[in-house]
């Protein structure tokens, strides 16, 4: 076979062949315990510790269902827009796989608890997309899986695998949307956004974590093509180990290259499980779908229906958070921002980190200026992978606005203060003292170091006399330097100021 | 080897069990059979599916499935932690772990 | 003294435990003296208690202290080796769970411990229940005290064995589609199957988890309520326990026992459930009991369920069905046997290899045909299907239920066949469980106590009765009086032939005729 390029240019592709794409979203719900167990919902830890007999699949062993987790899901799928089933089963999908205890996974097959919703997601220019979807049901993880040997700590050669269970049972919610159509050129980014608006809901919700890079947050993509004008879907793929918002938009990105490669010579799709290489920035073929894939799923008998009351339903309906899409029209309104202004805080994911600087007491203004300024900057520099969020607390930040409110901080110096504080020296204000860091206010030590540079340049004080006030910056430059920058420039200025005439 | 297929059943009518079926359902349920297991249980197979197959004559879809004996629902357990195995517990049972994990010999393919 | 100690029902050995005539010590070491005797025989026993002198001890120390006991405080017990024991090894009658010691006591376990009970030992059983003669045992066969060349039925003919051949004076099992009734039907014992739901599943190794049911074995009615009464109950650990306030069963029982208790009550005759394919002994004897029933004042109506003609249909596929999926997690993974083909293999070729030699023959056909009956396309045809006549069972029931207080079958249909007869044919062994089933979809309570001994072969019948959904207290009444009924007329117990089984009358147990 001759050999043909790998990819396709992207805008030729969408010229001959029309994006689908489909997301199935697993969210860790973070209930105190497990979905069928009382073990404690951790793991991480030390291995097979935070387990129960159910956990582990032992013989004579029952699952008894989690409330908590169950009042959860009806949040979520409320929050999607679903109508809550008044009757939903558990079912047994069957398959045999090391991490899976039971050699079953509870799960939910044709009755979920939610189902027929859809979110509002707001694309990057601002538009909103609507995403349909099809379901969300309950079901539990499965155990982490180690493999050993081999070159790539990768399954392929491996030598052996090492099961820890801490993770089974864990609850999920797994979200599944319709097949996604008219997203055109921005299937990507709308991957991107519909997987960044799932987490917003959830967090909203306090129901997850939702931390794509610990897993909480997980998202395979479904993406075919057809070509222009045809009803028929495409084959789909399924791209698996997606785990961040950036990976979900080149991973669609690069399906779409690649299948439109295949098909415009003439090939055909494979349906197939991909796995997302975040390295090469590529996708390898997995498992082919086949009839291997008969999981005969039945109604699990050890468990009952779930039949929520309409008045359960009403009650979780009503402590609803606003939605993502309407939050940020009112936060929009409410902070003053630019549309500009309002798009680079969302672009950098901190609307949150806003929400609670400006909770904790700052002005909006001056919490945007933070984060998505020096903060997000000392991110970028520390590596690729680290967020924002992740270097300090929105009320670290509200007490580092304080201080500059305050006159005792300069911005200068406020940006000492937030390296000490990224190092852990303590809070702010702990920095300012560890470090010495306070602006000078005690205008005597001013008014010394002012007359002292007043009279090493008389030929400045000879035209701040003349009027000429702008030539005082010399002046306030000398002050600054000897004040070491601990001191309030605009201070400085007053006092050069009053002293030129004294 | 002869057909299973063709082999008459206790009730005169065609097995509708193949060898091929047979093979495809040990994968699934992960048996090795032997050889001499698959043809016998061909042959069994057929046999009983004849004589269950007999449901379908009563199940009409105006009747409903049955799934519970007696029936219940929103049987939930309280959010609240309790007693967990210890990890010399729950490796006590295992073929082979490695002092806090299961080992298992290599899998074949990829990541489910 | 120890011999008599054997012979006496749960209830006396109870009732002098408590006066201090006999202690916990010597009534348990009667039973282990007589297991040491004959269980080389008999095959009841997998695993005998190391602990149970030392058990029965503490509970002596208890009594002696003062304290407080329950009624069957210092009894000794039999359990099922389907049920989990943190003590002994608890395999299910599977190679494949060969010497697994459970970190669990299931919950009927535990609440036989609360209540002082003694723990003998594990008791035989076709592996993973599934069997209707204990031949599938993966241990070897049990015999049956009355003839030992003949099966003691199955799954339980472990703990109907021990019963019947005075090595426990109760014993626990377990019934899926008649594993307690239809082994006390053929060596003369008591068994029931509470309502589903009515005893905790917890710690159960899981044959087909909608139809699993725990309860008690013995050789008198009394006893079996007594034992009811300690294992029933909510747990929360088991989500299809029922919450229901049970009344005592022990009471209910003793209730059948006063004069004219069986005046007015209306019996219902199951037609589909003593027809052709019965044993002639069999229906004979079913005749007696009917004519004794009508005697004693009760009201006996032919009732007929249309529905039972398909339920051993739906019940060999619902059960094959959950069972496929209940033995998955056997793939030597966490627990139990790991075999590794020659050269070493991937997880799914030791997996495979393992569940190849680690399960029998009748474990692998039901696994492969509840496979195939979930299997994408057969869904709805066989699973779906079946469900469906569950739903048919159920209304048929509810019907007779409306104009009976009780129903009444034979509990098997045959007396106990020999040894090997029925191995090489599953569709035989199969209809074994015939009368049995129908109260399994249900989720109804049933009860087989001793019918007599059947002409032919001198061997023990039994008769099922029937009780609706949580009126389990029906079956002690009436068990009670009929069981009363019969030994009037007999002049004896029905157990009381049962050949000796002691080392000097070897010859004449094996000839079985009393």
């Amino acid at each position: 076979m001759a050999a043909r390029p790998e990819l396709m240019d992207y805008d030729k592709a969408l010229e001959m062949f029309e994006p689908v794409v489909g997301f199935e979203v697993h969210v860790e719900l973070s209930t105190k315990t497990k979905m069928f167990s009382d073990a404690p919902n951790e793991f991480g830890g030390e291995p097979n510790t935070n387990i129960t007999p159910v956990d582990l699949g032992l013989p004579g062993s029952l699952p008894v269902v989690n409330g908590q987790a169950v009042k959860y899901a009806i949040s979520l799928g409320l929050a999607l827009g679903c109508s809550i089933a008044p009757t939903s089963r558990f079912a047994r999908k069957n398959y045999f796989y090391p991490d899976l205890a039971k050699n079953y996974q509870i799960s939910q097959s044709d009755e979920p608890i939610a189902f027929e919703g859809s979110v509002e997601v707001e694309m990057p220019d601002g538009t909103l997309f609507t995403v349909p979807v099809e379901r969300a049901h309950m079901e539990e993880d499965a155990g982490k899986l180690t493999h050993v040997g081999g070159s790539t700590g990768r399954i392929q050669g491996a030598e052996y695998s090492l099961v820890d269970y801490n993770r089974a049972g864990v609850p999920l919610v797994e979200i599944v949307t319709h097949p996604i159509i008219g997203a055109e050129h921005l299937a990507p980014e709308l991957g991107a956004a519909y997987v960044e608006t799932i987490r917003d809901i959830v967090r909203g919700l306090g129901i997850s974590e939702a931390k794509m890079e610990r897993g909480n947050l997980r998202c395979d993509a479904n993406i075919s093509l057809r070509p222009r004008g045809q009803e028929k879907l495409g084959t789909r793929t399924e791209t698996k180990n997606v785990n961040s918002f950036r990976a979900v938009e080149r991973a669609i990105r690069y399906e779409i290259q690649r299948q439109a490669a295949i098909l415009a010579a003439g090939g055909s799709i494979t349906q197939e499980t991909r796995h997302w290489h975040e390295d090469t920035g590529r996708t390898s073929a997995g498992r082919p779908k086949s009839d291997a894939d008969d999981y005969r799923y039945f109604p699990e008998p050890d468990l009952l229906p779930v039949e929520p009351s309409l008045e359960l339903i009403d009650e979780l309906r009503a402590a609803l958070p606003e939605s993502p899409a309407v939050m940020r029209t009112r936060l929009k309104a409410e902070w003053g921002f630019t549309d500009l202004e309002f798009q680079d805080v969302k672009n950098a994911g901190l609307l949150g980190e806003i929400v609670e600087t400006v909770s904790a007491g700052s002005s909006p203004q001056a919490a945007r200026k933070w984060w998505t300024g020096e903060i997000a900057r000392l991110a970028n520099a520390a590596g690729p992978e680290v967020e924002a969020s992740s270097l300090v607390t929105p009320q670290q930040v509200a007490e580092l606005i304080t201080l500059i409110d305050s006159g005792e901080l300069t911005d200068r110096l406020a940006r000492q203060v937030l390296e000490g504080v990224i190092a852990g020296e303590g809070s702010p204000s702990e920095v300012v003292e560890k470090r010495g860091l306070k602006v000078v206010s005690d205008d005597g030590a001013l008014i010394a170091a002012i007359d002292d540079a007043l009279a090493a340049q008389p030929d400045v004080l000879a035209k701040i006399r003349d009027g000429k006030v702008q030539a005082a910056g010399a002046v306030i430059g000398a002050v600054m330097k000897a004040m070491k920058g601990q001191a309030d420039a605009a201070r400085v200025r007053e006092l050069v100021l009053e002293r030129a005439q004294a | 080897m002869p057909d299973p297929r063709r082999g008459p059943n206790r009730l005169g009518a065609m097995s509708e069990i193949t060898r091929e079926q047979v093979e495809h359902l040990a994968g699934l349920a992960r048996i090795a059979l032997t050889p001499d297991e698959i043809e016998k249980l061909t042959g069994e197979l057929g046999h009983i599916v004849d004589s269950i197959a007999k449901v379908q004559e009563v199940a009409g879809q105006d009747v409903p499935a049955t799934s519970h004996p007696i029936p219940l629902s929103n049987v939930f357990r309280d959010d609240v932690v309790g007693e967990t195995l210890t990890q010399e517990q729950a490796l006590a049972g295992a073929p082979e772990h490695d002092g806090s994990r299961f080992k298992v010999s290599a899998i074949l393919g990829e990541e489910q | 003294m120890s011999d008599d100690l054997i012979r006496l029902s749960a209830a006396d050995l109870a009732s002098k435990l408590a006066s201090g005539e006999v202690s916990s010590v010597e009534a348990t070491k009667a039973h282990l003296d007589r297991i040491a005797s004959v269980d080389k025989d008999v095959h009841a026993f997998l695993h005998v208690s190391e602990a149970a002198l030392q058990t029965a001890a503490e509970i002596d120390a208890k009594r002696k202290a003062g304290e407080k006991l329950g009624p069957l405080a210092g009894v000794p017990i039999a359990i099922k080796d389907v049920l989990c024991t943190s003590d002994m090894p608890s395999t299910s009658g599977s190679k494949i769970l060969e010497g697994w010691v459970p970190p669990y006591d299931a919950t009927v376990v535990a609440k036989l411990r609360a209540a002082d009970l003694v723990p003998l030992g594990k008791t035989n059983m076709d592996e993973f229940a599934m069997g209707s003669s204990t031949e599938f045992s993966a241990y070897g066969p049990t015999h049956n005290p009355w003839n030992l060349d003949r099966i003691p039925g199955g799954s339980g003919g472990g703990s109907a064995a021990a019963v019947a051949a005075f090595e426990a004076p109760l014993a626990l099992g377990s019934d899926t589609g008649g594993s307690i009734r239809q082994p006390g039907a053929v060596t003369g014992t008591v068994g029931v199957k509470p309502t589903y739901g009515s005893v905790s599943r917890y710690g159960a190794i899981a044959l087909a988890s909608s139809l699993d049911q725990v309860g008690p074995v013995s050789r008198t009615v009394l006893d079996s309520a007594l034992l009811h009464d300690v294992i029933k109950g909510h747990d929360k650990r088991d989500s299809t326990s029922l919450r229901d306030e049970w009344p005592s069963f022990a009471d209910a029982a003793t209730a059948g026992l006063a004069p004219g208790s069986l005046q007015g009550v209306k019996i219902g005759i199951v037609k589909e459930l003593n027809g052709d394919g019965f044993q002639q002994g069999v229906k004979a004897r079913f005749a007696d009991a009917v004519a004794l029933l009508t005697s004693a004042g009760a009201e006996i109506v032919e009732v007929s369920a249309p529905s039972f003609e398909y339920a051993i249909s739906a019940y060999y596929l619902i059960l094959p069905a959950e069972a496929s999926s209940n033995l998955a997690k056997f793939d030597s993974v966490r627990f139990g046997l790991r075999v590794n083909p020659e050269g070493g293999g991937t997880v799914e070729q030791v997996m495979s290899a393992t569940r190849e030699q680690g399960f029998g023959p009748e474990v692998k056909r039901r696994i492969i045909l509840g496979t195939y009956a979930l299997s994408a396309g057969y869904y709805d045809a066989y699973y779906g299907s079946a469900q469906k006549v569950r739903t048919l069972v159920q209304r048929d029931f509810a019907r007779m239920f409306d104009e009976v207080d009780i129903l009444l079958s034979p509990s098997a249909p045959t007396t106990a066949f020999p040894i090997g007869e029925k191995i090489d044919d599953p569709l035989a062994m199969y209809l074994n469980d015939l009368t049995t089933i129908p109260a399994n979809l249900a989720g109804i309570p049933g009860m087989s106590i001793p019918m007599g001994l059947a002409d032919e072969d001198g061997l023990p019948t039994g008769i099922q009765l029937m009780a609706p959904a949580r009126e389990d207290a029906r079956l002690y009444t009436y068990g009670a009086a009929l069981e009363q009924l019969f030994e009037q007329s007999w002049g004896h117990t029905l157990i009381s032939k049962a050949p000796s089984l002691s080392a000097s009358e070897q010859s004449a147990a094996t000839e079985g005729v009393v």
